[in-house]
């Protein structure tokens, strides 16, 4: 079984992610060529890492939608194959529309690399069946444009169908997030027909090994291929 | 229109036209006497770059050549891209510090991006990626109108360079006085791993060989960029900015993967950065490392603008663009790794052997010039120096001694000097790349794991301007020992330092004699404690309207762990025991808090570090760290002992109760004048800590307690909560930037 790591230009994570997948949770995986029209035959699940594909330019994300590789994507996640969208890959899912909504520019205008506390939503099921609904998490963001926001329809629909993945705790008066502005404190949502497709701005692949911190972002990749699917 | 502006490229120049461009009288007879004829416009745009102070180091390179640049791990010296230092298992650290100060005052956000962008290529060419980069910067007043502007401008664009490009950004030191307030300093540091036997040089070898251009477009921005920095500021230095380069971090990620793609084969021959002085410093730099000669063919420069002259292609210092020489034969296999990245790479010449760099344009010859003379051989400066004159006492000392320890204390809490940097720190990706085992918020210095390995490195940017304004040699001997306290204080042993030397104008006898003793002074340091300078940059005419800054020797200290399980980890638990190792400091003669009293230095004397005492504490940290018996260790610097207790609580989010012997309490709480380390250690461990600790004076202060500070002494005692050390150093640089933010809604 194989891991698809997709590589953009501008992607700086992607290596992250190989070395996490390869050396901790213990499955092969391996970078696939945004140039490229289908992912290896063997790929179990993708992920969409974080960077800055094509140097952010335009809009987060909207470049990259139009590459090749993003059709074969899109299929495998039509077909209820895993796929985890991390910072810049979340940004992307929001592009091509496998996840509703769109990141802006943080309320302050600022770059945010912090540890954040995180909580994971009330039904959590499919990709995010590892977790317990409501409990706590702390993972680092690091992001400009991280602001997650949609219509009010949208917003109510995402609650009412428990597709909000996580939310940050530190929230304003109006239940938008302190630290970049997003609507009800959205950090992440999941869908795909099997609750199969998960975006977040937090990066769980820097919180996976005890050295570097702690290991509250592991159970997320551990599931891109450990079963967990429900 | 300047005289020079006038001219089309192959006219004859005179000697109007070499002052207007920088060069001396002498220095243009010297063109004249080197070509046997009067150089045109192109060739004398070549000499003018490569003879800048900032090319040519025409008068720091005789003092330069008085610090250790040689021992075991030495790899590659100072004279290429970047320095590099052997690890061990085949691999090398390959690293460097640069200044970018001019550009950065001029145009902040892209002066400071395209030092970061310089700085990375330096690094990357040499066939290592880069894992780490820092930052040292020094900005002007916190209350002079321009310190917000450029603090924010400056932070984003080193951040958002970085972040793009995928380094983590880990270390970064800030500190402001009223001396910077014309000319403020940006020097960016990197670091990347390389296999030693696969390191690349910018070297122009075997007749023949291609010459690519790879990377971006060349356009009119940064023309005559090393010029400019290599003169002083006046006040309308906002007609400057034309000649500051715009960088494009994305294009260096693709330039990144694209040359780390080459390096894999066996394609190149040499490779060089087009950083100051653009394609004539990387064209006659590599022609001149092996005595080839170069032929190059400027039509097919990519352009991104229409109409371009040879002299401007030559001059522009456009960003994210190398020189390569690739193997003959290989050059479908380079093309197509450079499309693939989507990169413009294009044959602009052939290595000759005549030691002649040629230039044609619209097909004619524009210029024949001899590549060593203008690359090594420029005219040096041996320029007079004398020492200013010093005061015996600083009245400040005994000002101090009249204030109340509790205000003192509480003015340093307040101020800047301790602040919190984590609204800077938090602009910085400081975690891609999964390596990052400790930034310089949680550290005494940065620990980065090396990748595929069980070792880590250490990184630290240390300038003592505040001690260097006061004694030029021996602030520069305690700017080495102080990077090597904090490198030990982490684990590891120092391995190797690359310097960037801010200095006001060489013309100016004082200031030159300030350079020449911190030159000394870095030599005499490293010497003494076996540390190679193996890379480096300077950067003279640090001044505005004949105001210099503070004489700033910036050292970036690298130190190696051989296992990353051998960090000191930072943290504290209740009941461990406090020491200071190292002698008590017994005098407030260039302590930091007589800024309290005033920022206006006094020209002295400072009592000179022991060498010895110096060796056998960092020898005796290496021995504790290796027993593991150090929870958390901070050098004893800028505000003293009390100022490293505050930082001790801050970090590990515990109290301690220390009590402070000596004479009177200002100097118990804020003397800094020897060398010393405040170290934690586990209750049970005292004894066999002690039993090493035959060569160094240890003291024994306190231990920790839950929640609280307390310092006594017998005169006095203070007492903060940890919680309320933590959020009065929080805000500070928050509230500063925002009198920018609040005068722009205005």
């Amino acid at each position: 079984m194989t891991v698809a790591v997709i590589t953009f230009p501008g992607s700086n994570c992607d290596r992250d992610c190989v070395t996490v997948m390869n050396n901790v949770v213990g499955v092969a995986a391996c970078r696939v060529w945004h140039g490229d029209t289908s992912l290896p035959a063997e790929t179990r699940a993708v992920i969409l890492p974080g960077g800055f594909s094509y140097g952010d330019y335009l809009r987060a994300g909207a470049m990259a939608r139009l590459s090749p590789i993003m059709s074969a994507v899109h299929s495998f996640a039509q077909n209820g194959g895993p796929v985890l969208g991390i910072c810049n890959g979340f940004q992307i899912l929001c592009e091509v529309g496998l996840l509703p909504g769109a990141l802006l520019p943080n309320r302050s205008g600022r770059f945010v690399c912090r540890h954040v506390r995180l909580k994971v939503g009330s039904a959590p099921k499919g990709l995010l069946a590892a977790f317990k609904p409501g409990e706590e998490l702390t993972l680092p963001i690091a992001h400009g444009e991280g602001n997650y926001f949609a219509d009010e329809a949208t917003l109510g629909a995402l609650e009412d169908e428990d597709k909000i993945a996580f939310t940050y705790i530190d929230a304003d008066e109006s239940g938008n997030a302190m630290v970049n502005g997003s609507r009800r404190s959205i950090a992440g949502l999941v869908g795909g027909p099997t609750h199969n497709v998960v975006g977040l701005m937090p990066h769980p692949e820097r919180r996976s090994e005890e050295r570097l911190g702690g290991i509250d972002g592991l159970p997320l990749m551990q599931a891109l291929v450990g079963g967990g699917l429900s | 229109m300047t005289q020079v502006a006038c001219l089309k490229d192959t006219d004859v120049t005179d000697m109007e036209c070499g002052l207007e461009l920088g060069l001396s009288e002498d220095e243009y007879h010297r063109a004249c006497e080197i070509l046997g004829r009067t150089p045109n416009k192109v060739e004398l745009g070549c000499f003018s770059a490569m003879w800048s102070e900032h090319c040519s180091y025409k008068s720091s390179r005789l003092h330069l050549r008085k610090l250790p640049s040689t021992g075991d791990r030495v790899i590659v010296g100072p004279g290429e891209n970047a320095g590099v230092v052997d690890i061990g298992d085949g691999e090398g650290v390959c690293f460097k510090v640069e200044s970018h100060n001019h550009p950065s005052f001029i145009e902040p956000y892209q002066g400071a991006a395209t030092g970061v962008g310089g700085i990375l290529r330096d690094v990357f060419t040499m066939g290592a990626r880069p894992i780490a980069a820092g930052n040292l910067l020094r900005f002007g007043a916190t209350n002079h109108k321009k310190t917000p502007h450029l603090l924010a401008g400056v932070v984003k664009g080193i951040g958002d360079y970085g972040n793009c490009f995928g380094v983590p950004t880990v270390y970064s030191d800030v500190q402001f006085h009223p001396s910077y307030n014309g000319n403020i300093l940006v020097n960016a540091f990197a670091l990347g791993i390389v296999k030693n036997n696969k390191i690349f040089k910018g070297v122009a070898q075997g007749v023949g060989n291609p010459i690519y251009y790879l990377g971006a477009k060349t356009g009119r921005d940064g023309i005559h960029g090393a010029t400019m920095a290599s003169d002083s500021f006046s006040e309308n230095e906002e007609a400057d900015r034309p000649t500051v380069q715009v960088g494009d971090p994305f294009k260096e990620k693709l330039l990144l993967e694209t040359c780390l793609a080459c390096f894999e084969t066996d394609i190149l021959v040499g490779i060089q950065d087009m950083g100051a002085a653009g394609l004539t410093s990387s064209s006659f730099e590599m022609a001149s490392r092996t005595g080839a000669g170069i032929v190059l063919d400027l039509d097919r420069i990519p352009v991104r603008e229409e109409g371009m002259t040879a002299y401007e292609k030559m001059l522009s210092e456009s960003q994210e663009r190398m020189l390569l020489v690739a193997k003959k034969g290989m050059e479908n296999e380079l093309e197509a790794i450079c499309s693939r990245w989507g990169l413009d790479c294009v044959k602009v010449g052939v290595v000759a052997d005549d030691g002649m760099v040629r230039l044609t344009s619209n097909g004619e010859q524009v210029a024949v010039m001899p590549a060593r003379e203008l690359a090594d051989e420029a005219p040096q400066y041996d320029r007079p120096h004398n020492a200013r004159p010093t005061a015996d006492v600083d009245e400040r000392i005994t000002a101090i001694k009249r204030k109340k320890i509790e205000d003192v204390l509480h003015t340093l809490l307040q101020g800047l000097t301790l602040a919190d940097r984590s609204w800077i720190y938090d602009q910085y990706d400081r975690e891609v790349l999964i390596a990052t085992l400790a930034d310089g918020q949680k550290s005494p210095a940065s620990v980065v794991q090396i990748p595929d390995s069980e070792k880590a490195i250490s990184l630290c940017l240390v300038a003592n301007d505040w001690l260097c304004s006061i004694d030029s040699y021996e602030g520069a001997v305690r700017t080495v020992g102080e990077a090597a306290l904090r490198t030990v204080s982490t684990g590891a042993v120092p391995i190797g330092v690359s310097d960037c030397l801010n200095y006001g104008n060489p013309e100016n006898p004082e200031v030159m004699h300030d350079f020449v003793q911190g030159v000394e002074g870095l030599a005499a340091a490293c010497r003494a404690l076996s540390i190679p300078v193996v890379s480096g940059n300077v950067s003279l005419y640090n001044e505005t309207d004949q105001r210099s800054v503070h004489p700033t020797p910036t050292i970036a200290m690298v130190g190696l762990l051989s296992s990353s399980k051998k960090r000191t980890s930072g943290c504290l638990k209740e009941g461990d025991l406090i020491f200071r190792l190292g002698p008590r400091s017994d005098s407030l003669e260039g302590a930091r808090i007589l800024e309290q009293v005033s920022l206006e230095n006094v020209r002295a004397t400072l009592h000179p570090w022991d060498f010895q005492e110096l060796r056998d504490l960092i020898k005796l940290m290496g021995t504790l760290t290796n027993l593991g018996f150090v929870r958390s260790a901070i050098p004893i610097t800028a505000g003293g002992t009390a100022a490293a207790c505050i930082q001790l609580c801050r970090m590990t989010g515990r109290g301690i109760n220390i009590e402070l012997l000596g004479p009177d309490v200002m100097t118990a709480f804020f003397a800094e004048d020897k060398p010393g380390i405040l170290i934690a250690i586990p209750r049970e461990k005292e004894d066999a800590f002690l039993g090493n600790c035959d060569k160094v004076l240890t003291e024994k202060l306190g231990v920790a307690g839950s929640d609280q500070l307390n310092i006594r002494h017998e005169s006095a005692t203070i007492s903060y909560g940890v919680q309320d050390l933590i959020r009065f150093g929080e805000t500070q640089v928050e509230r500063l930037v925002a009198r920018k933010e609040s005068r722009e809604a205005i």
